[in-house]
């Protein structure tokens, strides 16, 4: 391959490139497979979907349409969904209230220790969540909290707390310090550099990283499910709730997993360049 | 800023009083979070030890008693908790380096042009946004289900006999949905360094006639191995805590319930033993804090230089 460019050599490469494209698609559509199932599944009748794997059928959105309306179990659709909005909602809001000061006295204007604080922050998730279980199930009971949205709010709240300042702070320290400074000199107040410098940089970063706190605490089901097992009960138990032991359930489960996931699917497809350099570049840099 | 006073002390005194409050003053954005995360985190951390130094079980209840250490000396003795253990470290280590594997497979194939690059990257990145407990239903049910699986199906095509494998292979069943999951993560991860690289120095490898392997082993793999690192760090601390696939796949069944689950069916899933599920808890603490101690170092390897 030492760079000659004769024509067999050029054509073999060529062919062999071909042959990588061809096996990347391959490999895309066999990662996606199960989830393009399932979202095909959920518009089979339950004769199609309990039966040998068929590709061809009677679309029909019945099943969509049972899954929403079924109030024959301890949770509806409805209260799911709203239950997991609010929860979702509120703790990412909280989760970017506290995330944006803290990251920006661990980037721009860093305490003195920023490192250690950066690393309590990172250390706190090193904690396995079992380990707390318990006396968050016991404080939760004290204070009349299990089977709330509350108790959720802020639990989720501290469980993405961590990774967003991580991750904010790498985009805050992203903005060009001279930018700052050029601000200051003109006699721009912290206000006027927060909102006419900093915040124009780092808003795409900012996007990122409320969607990455969205899906955690919409995909979250390990607290839910130990703290809200009957009220205030989340979309992740609502889908484990079309799991029936009598009769057949696959399709009716695949239209609530895909009514449950598209959104987040669809969120992540939309940021997932940034999510992915908050991520991995933002430590590295 | 404008603090330029004519009749203040000296001038050195006046910027070590300025340092101070600024200080003060840059300390005080960081407040909230650090008091919320504090409160939120330790709080319980700090129960759960105190608890695991006693023999306390909800129902039938029992009066907290100090037992000292005896739930950890039980936990060494109780063979179900060992096989948890076990069954902990061999799903998180195999899950881990399985998807950092065909991660950086997958990796390498996306970091090249190629019609339709990006719609297959995305293709790719879609099982990690999947519900947890989603992955886990579809994959027994639909895939894996000897009945309705589209795997099933496959094998029979070709011959095979069909293999209720959620059931027949409960831990590496889940592992498998695992590292569908987990490989899309750790390629983004492998991606962001293989864009990294240098492209400067990839020319001059293939001007001295470097072949692809060498240019891979003794270039790419060295440059990449921060990021390998972070990804290792990071699925080891998601996947040791595996929960909800367990649930739905397999419900513990033989050689799938890792500590958190056995944990949890000590206490709140039923047994109220509080006192030695706290032990058993605080036990996969210490397993982190291994890891931990060696994901900071790495961590801090890599801010290492930075200022911020």
């Amino acid at each position: 391959m030492s760079g000659s460019n004769t024509g067999p050599v050029v054509g073999e490469r060529k062919l062999g490139g071909y042959l990588l494209s061809a096996l990347a698609w391959f490999v895309g559509f066999l990662f996606f497979f199960p989830v393009f199932w399932m979202v095909l599944s959920g518009f089979k009748t339950e004769a199609d979907a309990n039966g040998p794997p068929k590709l061809f059928f009677e679309p029909t959105t019945e099943q969509f349409a049972e899954v929403t309306n079924d109030t024959t179990g301890l949770l509806s659709a409805g209260e799911a969904f709203s239950n997991s909005f609010w929860a979702v909602a509120i703790s990412t809001v909280l989760v970017m209230l506290l995330a944006i000061p803290a990251a920006y006295a661990l980037s721009i204007k860093p305490v003195d220790k920023w490192r250690d604080v950066l690393f309590f922050f990172i250390s706190t998730k090193f904690l396995p969540i079992v380990a707390a279980i318990l006396p968050l199930w016991i404080i939760a009971r004290e204070l009349n909290l299990l089977n709330t949205r509350l108790i959720l709010i802020i639990l989720y709240t501290a469980m993405n707390l961590p990774l967003a300042v991580w991750m904010l702070r790498s985009f805050f320290s992203e903005v060009p310090r001279e930018l700052i400074e050029a601000a200051q000199i003109d006699g721009t107040n912290l206000r006027g550099q927060i909102t006419s410098v900093i915040l124009p940089i780092v808003a795409p970063g900012l996007a990122a990283t409320a969607l990455l706190c969205v899906i955690f605490a919409w995909n979250e089901f390990f607290l839910a499910v130990q703290l809200n097992p009957i009220e205030g009960s989340t979309v992740p138990i609502w889908v484990t709730g079309n799991v029936s032991t009598r009769g057949n359930f696959l399709a009716k489960l695949s239209a609530a997993s895909t009514l449950a996931t598209l959104p987040v699917i669809i969120a992540g497809w939309l940021a997932q360049k940034r999510m992915i350099r908050g991520l991995a570049m933002g430590a590295i840099k | 800023m404008t603090a330029a006073t004519s009749n203040a002390p000296s001038r050195e005194e006046q910027v070590k009083a300025l340092q101070k409050r600024e200080a003060r003053r840059r300390r005080l954005p960081l407040l909230p979070a650090l008091i919320f995360t504090i409160l939120i985190t330790q709080i319980p951390f700090v129960m759960s030890l105190y608890y695991s130094f006693t023999d306390w079980t909800v129902t039938p209840p029992s009066p907290r008693t100090w037992t000292g250490i005896s739930n950890y000396t039980d936990a060494f003795t109780n063979s179900f908790f060992r096989e948890a253990a076990v069954t902990s470290i061999v799903m998180t280590v195999s899950s881990v380096l399985l998807s950092v594997i065909l991660g950086t497979g997958v990796a390498l194939l996306l970091d090249r042009k190629f019609f339709g690059q990006g719609f297959v990257r995305t293709l790719i990145i879609t099982p990690f946004l999947v519900m947890p407990v989603v992955a886990g239903l579809v994959w027994k049910n639909q895939m894996f289900s000897a009945a309705f699986g589209v795997i099933n199906w496959l094998l029979e095509a070709v011959g095979l006999e069909a293999v209720e494998f959620a059931s027949k292979y409960p831990r590496w069943s889940i592992v498998a949905v695992l590292v569908w999951q987990w490989t899309p993560f750790m390629m983004l991860i492998i991606l962001a360094g293989l864009q990294g690289q240098p492209a400067s120095v990839l020319e001059a490898a293939k001007v001295d006639g470097a072949t692809p392997r060498a240019t891979f082993f003794q270039i790419t793999l060295p440059h990449l191995r921060p990021y390998l690192e972070l990804g290792v760090l990071l699925g080891s601390i998601y996947l040791i805590q595996v929960f909800d696939h367990i649930v739905v796949m397999t419900g513990g069944g033989p050689g799938s319930t890792n500590v958190p689950y056995f944990v949890n069916q000590r206490s709140i899933g039923g047994g109220w033993r509080f006192g030695s599920a706290s032990a058993f808890s605080i036990l996969v603490v210490i397993a982190t804090i291994f890891i931990a101690t060696f994901g900071l170092r790495v961590l801090s390897g890599l801010l290492e230089g930075e200022e911020p």
